[in-house]
């Protein structure tokens, strides 16, 4: 079952949608630069909070067609916790548009793309932890599986055979911050005493969201709107082909801060696809990250394996 | 409007049902469901006992197979699921679209109650769990406004039961891994949050910490209130700022709106707390038996007096409706 590496088969790099809120100019960039790197697969749209709105529906699409020319493929992300009427009509249109695959986040959006005849992606928030439940939403339309965060190798290992047999695409994440939790209520904005009717898009200020720490000085989470995030970034880019071999067809990168990004995905590639090996502190970070990647080793999610 | 009661063991069950509760809700000794925590849940006998109890009562037994199993695990899912079905349990109460299929392979019409876990929001998420899995009822996680409630209760495929009262999880239910990130065991896998056996408790002369897995999640001076260290209410820094970033120890208490939640076709009321006392149990129910009697039958709201009984039995003695109301939100 294992994969092994050749010319020909390599693993895939993807970018999931941004999680944090950027404004219009700071997207068109990212995307732009984006663009020229050996990225393979980019999801995009707004997947944390729907007020906001620096990116219009047409703006996605545009982003979209501009990956699209550059030989990307494109994946509509969705929102992750669906609440208001209006979040599900803006879902139930991406899901029933058959010109881009769907990253579904909620099983609202799997029934909408299975009742549209649409195949679909199963986002990391939908539960998937075994085999019955695979199977399930493979026979709905899951061509493509983003592992739950929380599983890790002894937990994938005996679902990989069924994985492969029904020819389904697996994706885990390599690097990013983890989406650890959602609420109904807006962290950010009650950090800033404001409520989230009257939000002033505080997290437009921080590109990657607010640092919570243990009065001792721990890194704990990253507040990101309603969407609470390991502080921690998880990093399993030195475990790249352990993973490939073990089964995962696309690594996924979890964005960070935008100029870093594309600074990481640029480095994936030129390891995976030019076979060069520089030192991973050699990459031009203009931020400091601290690390973690323990739920791939099946220990807290927190701690890092090097 | 049914009231739906939690028992953690087989003297809470006794309470629950003498003290007027429509439903009891149950779990086996194993992770397989939300509350697995030492001392508490139900061997085969005691519920047979407790059904048969319950059942005399007029009384229905609800079980909760309500995590995630993985793979390897899967057995002890499907083995849970036949004894519960087999030992004459009314319902269960499943998050997982694995153990949904699994119990179809057994019965076409067997009482499905979607967990709140399964974190089910809105209407297409309803109809998917009604079309694929034929669900009877759901459980709403705490993260809608009533507005939104009352809306989909009127609009869904199926029964609509929310949460009334007891400890308020903050995070949309089953989509929390926090308690895995620090810890390595989560709700989803384990039926767990913060757990115990990760928790300390340091002596610091004027001050008393608590841990989780080593990390701080709170410190109490002498006159404040030393709530458990569960990771999402403790106090963090953000931007140098000193705050219950997350959550402050508040309790869920919905009985001010009882008469819109009736009104608005809730099926049922659901009691968080089968980790809770029989004693606890027995107060409470006592208390939304009395005041469910009082808002359906003689369409009258519930007396302040009540409201305010039952916020002394509140973790951290303080209540609100959570996210029923914007702006806790």
């Amino acid at each position: 079952m294992t994969s092994k590496i050749t010319d020909a088969n390599k693993p895939k790099i993807s970018v999931s949608a941004v999680p944090y809120f950027w404004s219009r100019d700071t997207y068109f960039d990212f995307y732009a630069k984006l663009a020229k790197t050996s990225v393979d697969i980019v999801y995009i749209g707004e997947t944390v909070c729907s007020k906001r709105r620096s990116m219009k529906n047409e703006d996605w699409l545009e982003v979209a067609s501009l990956l699209k020319d550059a030989g990307k493929e494109v994946v509509l992300s969705t929102l992750t916790l669906i609440e208001a009427e209006s979040e599900l009509k803006s879902l139930t249109k991406t899901c029933q548009q058959s010109d881009y695959l769907v990253e579904a986040n909620d099983m609202s959006a799997v029934q909408v793309a299975h009742t549209s005849l649409n195949p679909f992606v199963a986002g990391t928030a939908i539960n998937l932890y075994n085999t019955t439940s695979l199977t399930k939403l493979h026979q709905l339309g899951m061509k493509r599986w983003c592992m739950p965060v929380e599983l890790g190798q002894q937990d994938l290992s005996p679902m990989m055979e069924a994985v492969k047999s029904l020819g389904i695409e697996t994706e885990y994440q390599v690097f990013g911050r983890m989406p650890l939790a959602y609420s109904a209520r807006c962290f950010t904005a009650r950090h800033f005493d404001l409520p989230k009717d009257n939000c002033q898009f505080k997290c437009l200020e921080d590109e990657q969201g607010l640092l919570v720490k243990t009065q001792e000085g721990d890194s704990f989470a990253q507040i990101n709107g309603i969407q609470t995030q390991s502080a921690k970034v998880n990093n399993l880019v030195a475990y790249w082909k352990e993973l490939f071999e073990f089964g995962i067809d696309i690594l996924r990168v979890v964005p960070v801060g935008a100029e870093d990004t594309i600074a990481l995905v640029e480095y994936l590639g030129g390891v995976i696809h030019q076979q060069t090996k520089p030192e991973f502190s050699s990459i031009p970070f203009q931020n400091n990250y601290e690390y973690c990647n323990g739920y791939w080793f099946q220990i807290e999610g927190m701690k890092l394996v090097s | 409007m049914d009231l739906v009661c939690p028992a953690g063991n087989y003297q809470s069950l006794i309470k629950a049902v003498d003290n007027g509760a429509d439903a009891v809700y149950i779990g086996l000794k194993n992770e397989t469901n939300a509350r697995h925590f030492a001392g508490l849940n139900f061997s085969e006998k005691q519920i047979t006992k407790g059904i048969e109890y319950a059942h005399n009562k007029d009384c229905k037994v609800y079980c909760a197979i309500n995590t995630y199993p993985r793979e390897a695990q899967w057995s002890l899912w499907t083995n849970s699921v036949d004894q519960a079905m087999d030992l004459g349990i009314d319902t269960l109460i499943v998050a997982d679209i694995g153990v949904m299929d699994y119990i179809r392979t057994r019965s076409d019409d067997y009482p499905i109650h979607l967990s709140v876990q399964a974190s089910s929001t809105n209407l297409e998420s309803l109809n998917f769990y009604h079309q694929h899995f034929g669900i009877k009822r759901a459980v709403l996680p705490r993260v809608l406004s009533l507005a939104q409630v009352s809306k989909l209760a009127k609009t869904a495929p199926v029964e609509i039961e929310v949460f009334g009262f007891g400890s308020l999880c903050i995070m949309a239910e089953g989509r929390c891994y926090l308690s895995s990130y620090m810890t390595g065991e989560s709700p989803n896998t384990k039926g767990v949050c913060s757990p115990a056996a990760f928790v300390d408790w340091q002596d610091k002369g004027s001050v008393l910490e608590s841990r989780l897995n080593g990390l701080l999640i709170d410190r109490f001076t002498e006159d404040e209130h030393a709530g458990y260290p569960t990771l999402c209410k403790g106090r963090f820094e953000v931007n140098d700022k000193l705050q219950h970033a997350l959550e402050e120890p508040t309790s869920l208490n919905t009985m001010d709106i009882l008469p819109e939640l009736h009104k608005s076709g809730i099926a049922a009321i659901k009691i968080e707390g089968r980790q809770r006392s029989p004693a606890y149990v027995a107060q409470v129910t006592k208390a939304w038996r009395d005041a469910i009697d009082l808002v359906s039958k003689q369409n009258t709201s519930v007396p302040q007096s009540t409201i305010n009984q039952l916020g002394n039995l509140a973790e951290g003695k303080q209540t609100t409706i959570g996210a029923y109301e914007r702006s806790w939100q």
